[in-house]
Formats: C-alpha cells, structure tokens, sequence
C-alpha cells in the first residue's frame, strides 16, 4: 500500500486520474476504478472495474462520510473513487466573494 | 503540496488563456507554465538558497514565484521602495540567492547573482522542460520581510501547506469564466500581491498587471481590458472616487466586484464608493501576511444590507471586517488569556490550516496552533469581526489602557476634521500621555478646545488628548497603513 501523507500525488492504475491527498486519518487503501492508486505514474493501465466508471472532475475535492480522508482532484479520469469500499463524494462547497 | 500544482492544473485545464497580461506582455497559462519550468531548472543549477524579487509588478513576478516553487526554493520580494542600505542588509540575511530584478541596483550583492527579469518572460516561448512537481508540504514557498515598524524586518515564512490549503479553501478551481479579468495594483512583496496571483491562477482568471498605481491610469486600464473584478487598498479606493467625481462621464461597465484590505477602510470613503458603483459587489477582506492573506471577510451582501439600513447595529457593520472564512477558529482573549464573549474587545487569536504565524527566527503561535495577531479587535453577537489597534499602539496613561481607534473615531465626528491619528508620546506625570494630529477639511487651524469639549463628552476626561497638532496630511505608506512611528515624531 502507497504511503498516504498530505501533499502526496496518487495516480490512478485504471485512468488517466491523478489525485494529491489534503488529509487522511483513515486506514484503508485508496482505489481508483477499483484499483488501488500509486504514488508513481503508472504507464500499462488496467481495466476500470464494472460500475466504478462514475469519473472524477478536476479541482473538485473528494471526501469520506466522516471527514477523515480529502483528495483533491489534480487530474481529471473516468474511474470512480474509492477508500476501502466507501465510495467518496464531492465535498461540498460554500462560495466565498473574492477576497483578492 | 506545492503551489505549482495549482499551476500546472490551470495550464492543463485552460491552456490557452491569458494568464497574465502587461502593457504589451501576455502570456497564457501554457507560456507560464513553461516559463516557470524553465525558471526552475535556471535556479535549481545556480546554487542558490533563495529566489529574491525586487522590482515593480510585471510578468517575471509570477514566473519568479511559481518557479521558485518547482525548484522548492523560498521565494523572497523585496521592497523597491526600501533604500540601498536597508536591501544590502535584506540581501546578506538570504546569501546565496538569485535577485531578479528590473533595475540596475547600486548597491552591492555580495554572495548573489543578478538576473534580468526580462530573460525570465522571454523564456516562455521557447523551452518546454520535463519537470516533476516537488510535494513536501513543508517547504517554504514565501518568505516576507516584515516592515519593521518596531525594529529590525521579520522574516516571515509561508510554507506551501499554508498557501496551498488558503487556495483551496477559498477559490474555486476554474470559477472565472473565459472574459474575466482581475486588475492587480498592489505592490508585489505584499501579500495581497502575492496571494492575487495564485488565487487568479487557480481561478483561471486573467490577471492584468499595473506597475505603478495612478487613479487616472487604473480608469483607463479597467476600460481598456474590461475589468470585472480588483482588489484595492483604501487609499486607492480614494483617489479613484475623487478622479470619478472630476471626471463624471468616466464609466465602468466591466466592473463586477471590488475587494479592499490591506489598512483600514475610512467609513466615508466605503459609503460613497457603494453610492458611486451601485451595482458593484464589495468585499472586505481581513488579513496579515502570516495568516496567507483573507482570514475574514465582509461580503457583498453584508455591504447592500449595512447600507440600507437604518438599524445601527447593522448600519455600523459597514465598518466591520465581515465574518471568519470558514476554515479558521477565531477567538478574543484578555491578557490573562481568558475567551471573552461577544462584544468585548481583546487581542485577536486565530487558527487553522493557512495559518503560519512562524518566522524565521521565532514563532507566534501557541502549542495549540493558535496564532496571536497582535491585532485588537471584537466580535458582536452575529459573529461580525471589528478591528480596534494594533496592540503597540495602545496608549498606557496612568496605568489605564486607552485605544487610539476610539479617539479618532471621536474626532472624525467634527466636521471640520477629515482624518486623524492618535498616538501616545511620553509624559513624565502620566507614563504616556494622548497626543492627535489632526487634518482639517479646509486647511485652516480647528478648534482645539471645541475637539477636548467633544472627546470629553463622548468619551471621558482621561482620553482627552493633551496636546493637538494640526497637520496637512497623515503619513500612510503605499498600502494605506497609517506610519505611526512617524506621527509621534512630529510631537518630539
């Protein structure tokens, strides 16, 4: 299992996604397309898994129920998040006017 | 986490968009980004421990920055306006470093090497380096020297954690839409200037460059590039209202949103620019250079309500610096460090992800992270944040704490009186004593005993100021901090 510290970017074995982890308190393995991310590139991709084809959009920001795991989406792809079987939802966000 | 992530995310998404423009110079987010590669790989061969900048607004500014960060070497602006001397001491404190500039310095830079900032633009269009983002958290990606007001300039350090986690939390990636663009008129070692850039970029927002700020100039610019959105300091916000009322057919149609900081906003000057610019979205943000930038802010609709209402607790949030951005703890505290509820005024602490309170030779946060800002200030009941004094400035008299904001306030009652400061200046009976310098709407001398009579009756006896000078104008530096320093040498 790839080493998750913030600031770390994690590449997708099944797309073309590409994530950096902003907080993780979590234990379970971090899967993309439901396979498990790198933190190196990964060049001979893998098929993404039936129903784990949901896509990721860049800049978004993913997260768990509990708020214990964020990702931000560096790279956009057509796998589906994943950290041990809980799907991850977009985070949602309150628009703030801009400040500068 | 490195900034140059946010980069290379905005030359991926909108490659083809003008990232930055001047005078003449553009370059897209591709071009920056490829600049800012190439940069890099310039200073990661020059055997440097700083990227120092000194020079005026101008595209070499964010090329500088971004790729500092890929090299993961702290970026350092320096103060053109500081004088040789002060920038030689500046520069041995960060030796090794690669000073780029767009002067012919005449002081010396022992240790450093200079480099033209036109070369770093001029970059863009040719090389195309292969270059892996660094992605320690911990790095530093700006370092700022502090003014000095009290002594010796501060470093202080803003790791890319810091910067990184303000970005995201507060800017939307790619929110702008194709026709934005954002006009940057604060100088670039302040951290306004800093922060406008990388939240623009992540924004994929056009920024447009102005070197030197001119209220004429900034109309004509903002007509020009139809503008839709900036971010000004008071005292510009100022000279643009008084170049609008000469110049009537002046019009702004472009322009959406205005964001101020930086120094604290007269109340005049906000109600006339909201009666000037009715359909203007204004922003008040709050912030220091340690916290990496925006920790409060005012918005729009906080302005149109305060505006239109005749209730003063809500009329009187116009002069309020708004609520805490949602990813920062903020709290008053007395100086026995107890929590004080609404509506009294203490020392103002705040915590969170952007945070750094840390400089290079100390740190200004507690073991729970909580960042002391020196800052004097209170909540109301709605949580809306209101700034007193900087903590130094408070006047001790006879053992009593007296708040210098308080008085002004008073004073800017009279309406022969159009600004002043009060400043506390050494008393043999009293330790310190209250003196104002005041500034008179039609240049003639107040009335001294008339502006006692009002702080009496507003106030009490112990904050009458004891001597009053009439001034022609106040000292503000170039991002309208009042230079107090300055106003209690006037009294010597």
């Amino acid at each position: 299992m790839s080493e998750y510290r913030p600031g770390t970017r994690l590449y997708s074995s099944a797309c073309e996604t590409e994530v950096m982890v902003i907080k993780y308190k979590e234990s379970s393995e971090i899967s993309c397309g439901g396979h498990a991310m790198s933190d190196k590139p990964i060049v001979e991709k893998r098929r993404i898994d039936e129903g784990l084809a949901s896509g990721t959009l860049i800049g978004k920001r993913y997260v768990n129920a509990s708020n214990s795991l964020e990702l931000l989406c560096v790279k956009p792809g057509n796998g589906s998040l994943v950290c041990g079987d809980e799907p991850l939802r977009e985070k949602e966000t309150k628009k703030l006017p801009s400040s500068d | 986490m490195n900034i140059a992530t946010l980069l290379q995310m905005a030359a991926q998404a909108c490659p083809t968009r003008i990232a930055v423009k001047c005078a003449e110079i553009e370059l897209t987010f591709e071009q920056l980004w490829r600049a800012a590669k190439a940069a890099a790989a310039q200073f990661q061969s020059s055997d440097c421990d700083h990227i120092a900048y000194l020079g005026e607004s101008n595209p070499a500014v964010p090329i500088a920055l971004f790729g500092a960060a890929l090299a993961e070497l702290p970026y350092v602006p320096l103060n053109y306006r500081l004088g040789d001397l002060e920038l030689e001491a500046l520069l041995r404190r960060i030796a090794p470093a690669r000073l780029i500039t767009d002067r012919n310095p005449t002081f010396s830079v022992e240790g450093s090497r200079l480099h033209h900032a036109q070369t770093l633009f001029e970059s863009a269009a040719t090389t195309s380096e292969e270059f892996d983002v660094p992605q320690n958290p911990d790095a530093v990606a700006v370092q700022l020297f502090t003014s000095g007001t009290t002594g010796t300039p501060k470093a202080a350090l803003l790791r890319h954690k810091h910067l990184f986690s303000y970005i995201i939390s507060s800017v939307e990636f790619m929110s702008a839409a194709e026709h934005e663009a954002q006009l940057t008129a604060v100088p670039p070692y302040h951290i306004a200037g800093i922060s406008a850039i990388i939240s623009s970029v992540y924004a994929c927002r056009r920024i447009v460059q102005l070197p030197k700020f001119d209220a004429a100039d900034w109309l004509k610019l903002l007509t020009n590039e139809s503008i839709t959105s900036a971010f000004l300091v008071p005292t510009m916000l100022s000279r643009i209202l008084d170049a609008l009322s000469q110049a009537p057919e002046a019009k702004c149609p472009s322009l959406v949103s205005v964001a101020y900081g930086g120094g604290k906003m007269p109340m005049p000057v906000i109600e006339r620019a909201l009666q000037i610019f009715p359909g203007v979205a204004f922003t008040n943000a709050y912030g220091l250079t340690e916290t990496s930038s925006t920790i409060a802010l005012l918005g729009p609709e906080d302005h149109r309500q305060a505006a239109a209402s005749n209730d003063p607790q809500i009329r009187r949030r116009l002069g309020s610096v708004g609520r805490p951005l949602p990813c920062i703890e903020l709290k008053i505290q007395d100086k026995a460090g107890k929590t004080l509820g609404p509506d009294h005024a203490g020392e103002i602490y705040v915590r969170g992800p952007q945070v750094s309170g840390e400089y290079l030779e100390s740190s200004a946060t507690d073991e729970e992270g909580w960042f002391s800002t020196r800052d004097v200030g209170m909540l109301d009941r709605d949580g809306y944040l209101y700034l007193a004094d900087r903590l130094d400035d408070v006047i001790v008299r006879g053992g009593e704490n007296i708040s210098p904001a308080e008085i002004e306030a008073v004073l800017l009652e009279d309406p022969a009186i159009s600004d002043a400061a009060v400043v506390g200046i050494a008393s043999i009976e009293w330790g310190e004593t209250i003196a104002a310098a005041v500034v008179s709407k039609n240049g003639l001398a107040p009335d001294q005993e008339a502006l006692r009579d009002l702080v009496r009756k507003r106030l009490r006896s112990s904050k009458v100021p004891e001597v009053i000078r009439h001034v022609p104008e106040l000292p503000y530096n170039e991002t309208g901090k009042l230079l107090r320093r300055v106003v209690k040498q006037g009294f010597q």
